[in-house]
């Protein structure tokens, strides 16, 4: 036991409440604030130290500060209280795909606790340490050591407690859902709550950085996990659906106000005058509050913010020259642009003489547009200036970047800005959640009071953060045999002006208030992530800027899988053509391109590639064949495409079976199949939701997704311009296989890698493929809408 | 600014307000359901779907001087503090993911199985194509409202174990 230093304040309030005394932000109890939903967490609401109390005191307006909790504080993660129930607190967010259960699933594993009398706290940069919030799916394949570690060690110290009160050796104890029992007789045991139950552990951890912090103790072998690999359910559904839980969207506090933005009708446009007297009127109306070219009407009802908002008279001056190319002309621009920036090139052997001896040479070029979040609840957050403190409610997966970023944004001391995360719309990225938390922030500021700010469907399907455009053309040789030796691969992604995270001079306030980075961030184009054995390759990635870099709608950022499926749906398809023109079957080409090399890495990542491609095959019932197909006769043709790929350690190979109508160009995925091998999965049923989510936000990105422009502004602004999935699109059968390592018999279990994006990455390249197979037509343009798709049939004869 | 009566959930509301104002904003601000959601404001994605008199309407386009019936959110499907079959179907097949549409699906998912109890898959695509969803979660409310209607048809018993497992 080591002095207490950092005391996160959530211990400290326990305490208080332990040993009788007030805490200081027991005031607010019952005040009728925010409280976080923890319904489907079976804690017993009784218990005066339960997680709901101290949930609702971190909810209050404090005086503050609000110091980060030090990771090295056993503490900091783990509260066990009194009826031996355990809160763990971690910093992630959950956007849906079920990292919280699984953490609690990883935690409650390590420490031999039953999984319902655990809970877990996500998120708030007052309570929860800072990993960072989400992103990169490593929450599972990185976060979750720490989270592992540390549970491990309370099991051990728990253990040196019961090791003393019954002075018998640790080894001579046995743990088991929270009870320990001396070996020899177990009529002797205690629970982990009679041990610890609301008293510190005060235990001081190692560790350079949050991701390396450990204690002493080891983490458990695979098998000897339990909870780990259940399908346990998750606990955010069922108030989820019976309307229960609190979200982000609902934050509310006395004395809260209402804004809505004005954005620039156009893009690049100055603001020159507002006639505040246009909206003076309206009934509840507080204030316009603009600074440079941002705008925002504050009034004391939300429809009546979005009627000011809507109703106010400004003078905006337009640029004097185009902003960006028309979406029509796109493309054509990117291929004769200047590149900003390049990768090193990769090259393997010596493709240009390689190609100049192949008996047949095959070249294609392929597009893919601007996407963008288009979250199904647009961009909100809320903020509370009071006590001289900056509280914030927000879904954005960062909170501790959002609590950064804005405390420099508002030149506040970062200890005396929180956010508080609550559950919201998809968390793909760098979504607009940034945004709407830095302008809630600087509207509270500015008006003293609460202020919570939401954009309207058309800010966000036109302004939020999109993933860059890409062009790409690729040139492949075949030897006489029909062997690939020589693949050259060039891509051009629109990525100059890449958003980071809750950057204080890039979020879109700062841009249109005009404060900004002397230069962009340079952004970055991709290769395809797959491991064929190719002799000679060059592979070549280079930035291109549109002509507007600030204050456009076109600003780049992360989203889901950043650049994944538009590199894999190149790389992909381009592989299904060599293939066709080798006369080869695409699964057949692609494993003898994975089989041509025999080196391996440590995690196994060709063996693991074979597997999964042979896997969707044997799943789907793939009889090898060349594509295309013979064409059929029907209005309906059919077709299956194969693609494969890696992200990170996380190998996925899909399989899409198509129906193409003749008469509409309507394509429909009828099946997809996808073999997934993520490592130790935590929660399989869980991992399949995933997954399936996964696929279908890819196929809305390959059939419906395209940012639409003119050379002004976005003109894809709601669900009818930019249409997405819908369930009439749903395939009628889903299969998903969890491969769970290489097929090598006495080979190591392996750690358990991330899942939340891998397997959106090829998705685009097999339905194209299976397209292709369907009616002998390659598309190699996205989306493919109706219109584009029967115009390419017609153009082919088919 | 007119005094507008409501029916919600089995309880009566008056509230003081500019009768063209959106329903969703009277239920969200007003009467604190925070079931109904804003998606678009243009009655485009479901995200704000009550039932009124047995038919899914999108609240963020009703003005809430047009609403004659009663309003069910989805806070009043459960009934006796037992959950709708359909919420219980949509928590054995584990649908959400975010979850911020889900109440378009589950009010879309009710309205449709009142209309057609045991639906075909095609009346499920068509009868739910105006509920979105960008966690893409379609497969498994197409399974759910399966075992909803055959939940349903046997007398509204639970289908499954539901809970923390």
């Amino acid at each position: 036991m080591t002095t207490f230093t950092n005391i996160p304040k959530q211990i400290e309030e326990l305490l208080e409440q332990w040993n009788g005394t007030t805490s200081r932000r027991n005031f607010i109890k019952g005040s009728g604030l925010l409280v976080v939903s923890f319904s489907a967490a079976a804690i017993a609401d009784a218990n005066p130290l339960s997680p709901e109390a101290s949930a609702d005191a971190a909810m209050a307006q404090a005086a503050g500060p609000y110091p980060d909790p030090d990771f090295r504080q056993l503490d900091s993660w783990i509260v066990i209280h009194e009826d031996g129930t355990a809160t763990f607190y971690v910093g992630k967010t959950d956007g849906g795909q079920g990292t919280g259960t699984a953490f609690r699933q990883m935690m409650s594993d390590e420490l031999d606790i039953a999984y319902t009398r655990t809970t877990l706290i996500m998120g708030r940069t007052d309570t929860t340490v800072d990993q960072g919030g989400s992103g990169g799916s490593d929450g599972i394949q990185v976060d979750g050591w720490p989270m592992r570690r540390v549970a491990a060690e309370a099991r051990r110290v728990l253990l040196g407690l019961a090791s003393a009160r019954f002075a018998v050796p640790v080894d001579e104890l046995a743990v088991r859902e929270g009870v320990i029992a001396v070996k020899a007789d177990p009529s002797r045991t205690a629970t982990y709550g009679e041990l610890i139950g609301g008293k510190r552990f005060n235990v001081t951890l190692t560790g350079d950085h949050i991701n390396a912090t450990t204690g002493v103790a080891k983490v458990k072998a695979v098998q000897d996990l339990k909870i780990v690999g259940q399908s346990v359910q998750r606990y955010d559904i069922p108030p989820k659906v019976d309307g229960s839980l609190k979200w982000a969207v609902g934050a509310t506090i006395p004395g809260m106000v209402h804004a809505r933005n004005v954005k620039p009708p156009v893009a690049g446009a100055t603001l020159i005058s507002i006639d505040e007297s246009s909206v003076r009127g309206v009934p509840g109306f507080i204030r316009v509050v603009s600074k440079g070219n941002y705008i925002a009407v504050v009034c004391e009802r939300e429809e009546q913010a979005v009627r000011a908002a809507r109703q106010l008279k400004v003078n905006w001056q337009k640029p004097a020259t185009p902003s960006f190319p028309t979406s029509e002309e796109l493309y054509n621009y990117m291929r004769h642009a200047t590149p900003t920036s390049s990768r090193d090139p990769d090259v393997v052997g010596d493709p240009d003489r390689a190609i100049a001896g192949a008996a047949k040479v095959i070249e294609a070029e392929y597009d893919f547009p601007f996407q963008g979040h288009t979250a199904i609840g647009p961009a909100h957050a809320m903020a509370d200036p009071s006590n001289g403190q900056m509280t914030i409610w927000s879904n954005d997966m960062k909170a501790y970047g959002l609590r950064t970023g804005v405390a420099q944004f508002l030149g506040m001391p970062p200890d005396r800005v929180r956010v508080i995360w609550m559950d919201g719309p998809q968390l793909y990225g760098r979504s607009a959640a940034d945004d709407a938390g830095f302008e809630a922030a600087f509207l509270a500021k500015e008006i003293g009071r609460p202020v919570r700010v939401q954009w309207m469907r058309h800010e966000e399907t036109a302004w939020d953060t999109k993933g860059p455009a890409y062009t790409f053309t690729m040139r492949g040789g075949l030897d006489g045999q029909g062997n690939l030796i020589a693949l050259e691969y060039n891509a051009r992604s629109a990525d100059y002006n890449h958003l980071g995270y809750n950057e204080p001079d890039t979020v879109l306030i700062a841009q249109l208030i005009g404060t900004r980075p002397s230069a962009p961030a340079r952004g970055g184009a991709a290769i395809p992530s797959e491991l064929y054995a190719i002799p000679n390759r060059r592979r070549v990635a280079q930035v291109v800027r549109m002509p507007l870099v600030w204050e456009s709608p076109l600003r780049t950022g992360n989203l889901r899988d950043p650049n994944g499926p538009q590199v894999t749906f190149a790389g992909e398809s381009f592989i299904d053509e060599l293939a066709a023109a080798a006369s080869a079957d695409p699964v057949e080409f692609r494993l003898r391109l994975l089989t041509a090399s025999a080196t391996d890495d440590n995690q196994f990542r060709r063996a693991r590639s074979i597997n999964a491609v042979k896997a969707a095959a044997e799943t789907y019932g793939w009889d090898a064949r060349p594509s295309p197909k013979p064409l059929g006769t029907g209005s309906i043709l059919t077709g299956r495409g194969v693609s494969y790929c890696f992200r990170n350690q996380t190998v996925v190979a899909q399989i899409a079976e198509v129906e193409v109508h003749r008469g509409t160009g309507h394509v429909w995925v009828k099946r997809l199949v996808c073999a997934h091998d993520c490592g130790l999965v935590i929660n399989p049923e869980g991992l399949r939701r995933t997954i399936e989510g996964n696929m279908l936000y890819a196929l809305s990105r390959t059939l419906h997704e395209e940012v639409r422009f003119d050379t002004e502004k976005v003109t894809s602004v709601d669900w009818n311009s930019h249409p997405t999935l819908t369930h009439k699109d749903t395939p009628a059968q889903i299969d998903v296989v969890l491969l769970n390592g290489d097929p090598r018999p006495n080979r190591p279990d392996l750690p358990h890698y991330g899942a939340g994006e891998a397997a959106c990455r090829p998705t685009v390249a097999a339905v194209a493929n299976a397209i292709y197979d369907a009616t002998g037509v390659r598309l190699r343009r996205v989306p493919f809408r109706d219109g584009r798709v029967l115009a390419a049939l017609k153009a082919a004869g088919v | 600014m007119s005094k507008i009566a409501l029916k919600v959930n089995g309880g009566a509301h008056t509230v003081d307000i500019d009768p063209s104002t959106p329903l969703l904003y009277i239920l969200r601000n007003d009467l604190g359901l925070q079931g109904p959601r804003f998606g678009c404001g243009l009655g485009q994605c479901g995200a704000c779907t009550v039932i009124i008199g047995g038919t899914a309407v999108r609240s963020c386009v009703t003005p809430c001087s047009s609403v004659k019936g009663e309003i069910t959110t989805l806070e009043g499907l459960a009934k006796a503090g037992a959950l709708h079959p359909v919420q219980r179907a949509w928590i054995d097949e584990q649908v959400p993911q975010c979850g911020f549409c889900q109440n378009g699906q589950i009010m879309n998912a009710t309205a449709l199985l009142d209309r057609k109890p045991n639906p075909t898959d095609a009346e499920i695509r068509e009868g739910m194509a105006g509920a979105l969803c960008r966690c893409m979660t379609y497969y498994r409310i197409h399974a759910a409202i399966k075992r909803a209607a055959t939940s349903m048809a046997a007398g509204g018993a639970a289908a499954g174990s539901g809970g923390v497992a």
